[in-house]
């Protein structure tokens, strides 16, 4: 977004985020997760799969800042590892659905007619499935793939993202610069890929951020069930299901990842809230 | 309103059959089979249960076979309980888990209602931020780190509660508590918001000119239709009970459908997987089905453009 008129809208929405107290809070606490997680284990002595069997459980202190499990491995080590993992899967599982979800809604509201009807009913189907039990299914009966657990999300998350770009879309293609460029005999890809997905990206960011907490939870939820990633790695599920079995030995075990997990679900949920007042003040309402 | 509702059940059932065939498939390509994992049984054992279950026909045979009794109501016999059928294994846990379900929403609707219409009415003041707060730490606040603190809190430390099994009505509070929390947080916020756009409404300014008190302006008129996000909810809030189940099963060891349903599939158990698979997708497509109703009768406007 090179042109004056996208600088404009870029620099309103950063004034809007601006003034909105709690997504500047969040920002901020995010923004300490994501360092503590790239940078912590710079500043750790400890690897995270480092074992030191006189040592376990022991108390936050000086040498452990967050206390060691009962392999003796340090637990700071271990959270900011845990961290890097659970925000990977996010992300990356966030961008697959979102590539299969914006392509889809935008191929499907642009065409519109029978292709349209034929491809939303197909999203119609696949919103009544129990969804969570075939991802479920998957990491069992397949092994724990990471790859895999990449795809299963992101085939997860993808259907809302679908619809939201299809409404968008129907209402963009109408538009006059959209006639405009049929008027010029430009090809459907490029009016696609160069005019209507450049007036998508606020709604596809807001949807975007409020998309990566919902799978770190389904990341963390498949850990704590044993399908997600396996010891000595961790994520920040994993974490919180060793912590919960051993909680009443140790209960910094379950605290620090958990606080650290909920901390940056909260952060994300309300920059996205923030990011969709500050893009699209219209549909704030809701 | 009548074809609205034979169209949608006629669209179901190409979907549950869709779904059969899927998870048929995808179970019979994954690695490993139900007679492996065992500590070494003879190779002539397995030969004969593997018949005996009709596991050495051709793929396409057992699958048609499988569809045939599907299509009369039989789930099979489970592979791995033997002689035990896959709908009393049903029968038997499915129970447990509706319990845990029913009164987990019962807590989430009686906690959520009150507090959004509460925090609609007296908006932009203490009964709203308070409740509103408290709702975004409840959404943000995972099931699986709430529920090993409300073991902490109530069975470990205070020694009120039991911490896990499923012997008595005391044991039902905690794991209903974790898996309701949640729901009441998401709850609220969808009534507040539901209320809120409501009362803008002109006929809601009617009825106040008209001298109907706050009270019956609140329930005979605006919560019909500022009901209706909660009521859409509802559809993917049971899905979501089902696969919290799931979870809050294995943190309280509750012996529900959940817990089942992953052994089953750990252990390959074929006709289980596919069982539990199907029983799921017909009760939510089912229950979608009863709530697009719910939601035309609600709403006049849905109705007609259905």
């Amino acid at each position: 977004m090179n042109e004056p008129a996208g600088s404009s809208l870029g620099k309103d929405a950063w004034m809007r985020l601006r003034a909105n107290r709690m997504a500047m809070i969040s920002l901020f606490l995010f923004l300490i997760i994501l360092l503590f997680s790239l940078l912590g284990p710079l500043f750790s002595k400890y690897r995270y799969d480092e074992q030191d069997l006189e040592k376990v459980f022991l108390a936050p202190g000086a040498e452990h800042w967050f206390g060691t499990d009962n392999l003796g491995r340090d637990l700071f080590a271990r959270t900011s590892h845990g961290g890097r993992i659970s925000l990977a899967v996010g992300i990356l599982a966030t961008f697959v659905s979102l590539v299969i979800g914006v392509t889809y809604g935008m191929v499907s509201g642009y065409n519109g007619g029978k292709i349209d009807a034929f491809l939303m009913r197909i999203v119609d189907i696949l919103y009544s499935l129990p969804f969570t039990i075939f991802v479920i299914l998957l990491m069992v009966m397949f092994g724990r793939n990471f790859l895999l657990l990449f795809l299963a999300i992101g085939a997860v998350e993808w259907l809302t993202m679908a619809r939201i770009t299809r409404a968008q879309t129907i209402s963009l293609k109408r538009a006059e610069f959209v006639l405009a460029a049929h008027a010029l005999g430009y090809s459907h890809t490029r009016i696609l890929f160069h005019h209507i997905l450049p007036n998508l990206l606020g709604p596809i960011i807001v949807y975007a951020t409020l998309t990566v907490p919902a799978v770190m939870l389904l990341e963390a939820v498949l850990s704590f069930l044993g399908l997600g990633v396996q010891a000595p790695m961790s994520s920040w599920g994993s974490l919180i299901k060793e912590g919960a079995e051993k909680m009443d030995a140790a209960p910094w075990l379950l605290s620090f990842p958990g606080l650290f997990f909920c901390i940056s679900l909260f952060s994300l949920n309300f920059i996205g809230d923030g990011l969709r007042d500050a893009l699209d003040p219209k549909s704030s309402k809701d | 309103m009548r074809s609205f509702i034979l169209s949608r059940i006629l669209q179901a059932i190409p979907t549950l059959l869709a779904i059969a065939t899927i998870t048929f498939f995808m179970t019979r390509f994954a690695p490993g089979g139900p007679f492996d994992s065992e500590k070494a049984i003879p190779e002539e054992i397995k030969v004969q249960l593997e018949s005996h279950f009709g596991l050495d026909l051709p793929l396409f045979h057992q699958y048609l076979l499988y569809m045939k009794n599907l299509l009369r109501g039989d789930l099979g016999p489970s592979f791995k309980y033997l002689g035990w059928q896959v709908s009393e294994l049903i029968g038997i846990s499915f129970p447990v888990s509706m319990t845990l379900g029913t009164c987990a929403l019962v807590i989430a609707l009686i906690i959520g209602l009150p507090a959004g219409i509460i925090a609609a009415l007296r908006k932009n003041t203490i009964w709203d931020y308070l409740p509103m707060s408290l709702a975004m730490i409840g959404i943000c606040l995972p099931t699986f780190v709430l529920g090993p603190l409300l073991i902490l809190v109530f069975s470990s430390t205070l020694n009120l509660l039991p911490p896990l099994g499923w012997y008595s009505w005391s044991d039902l509070v905690l794991p209903s508590c974790t898996l309701g929390l949640f729901y009441a947080a998401y709850v609220a916020r969808l009534t507040r918001a539901g209320m809120l756009e409501t009362l803008k409404h002109d006929y809601i300014r009617t009825a106040r000119a008209k001298g109907a008190s706050p009270a019956r302006v609140v329930y005979k008129h605006a919560l019909r239709a500022g009901l209706l996000p909660v009521v859409t909810f509802l559809g993917p809030a049971f899905a979501g009970l089902v696969s919290g189940s799931f979870i809050i099963e294995s943190i309280f060891f509750i012996p529900g459908l959940g817990k089942f349903f992953v052994t089953a599939a750990f252990n390959r158990d074929y006709t289980m997987v596919l069982g539990t698979v199907l029983f799921y997708a017909t009760l939510i497509v089912s229950l979608n089905l009863l709530i697009d109703f719910l939601q035309a009768w609600l709403d006049p406007k849905a109705r007609e453009q259905k």
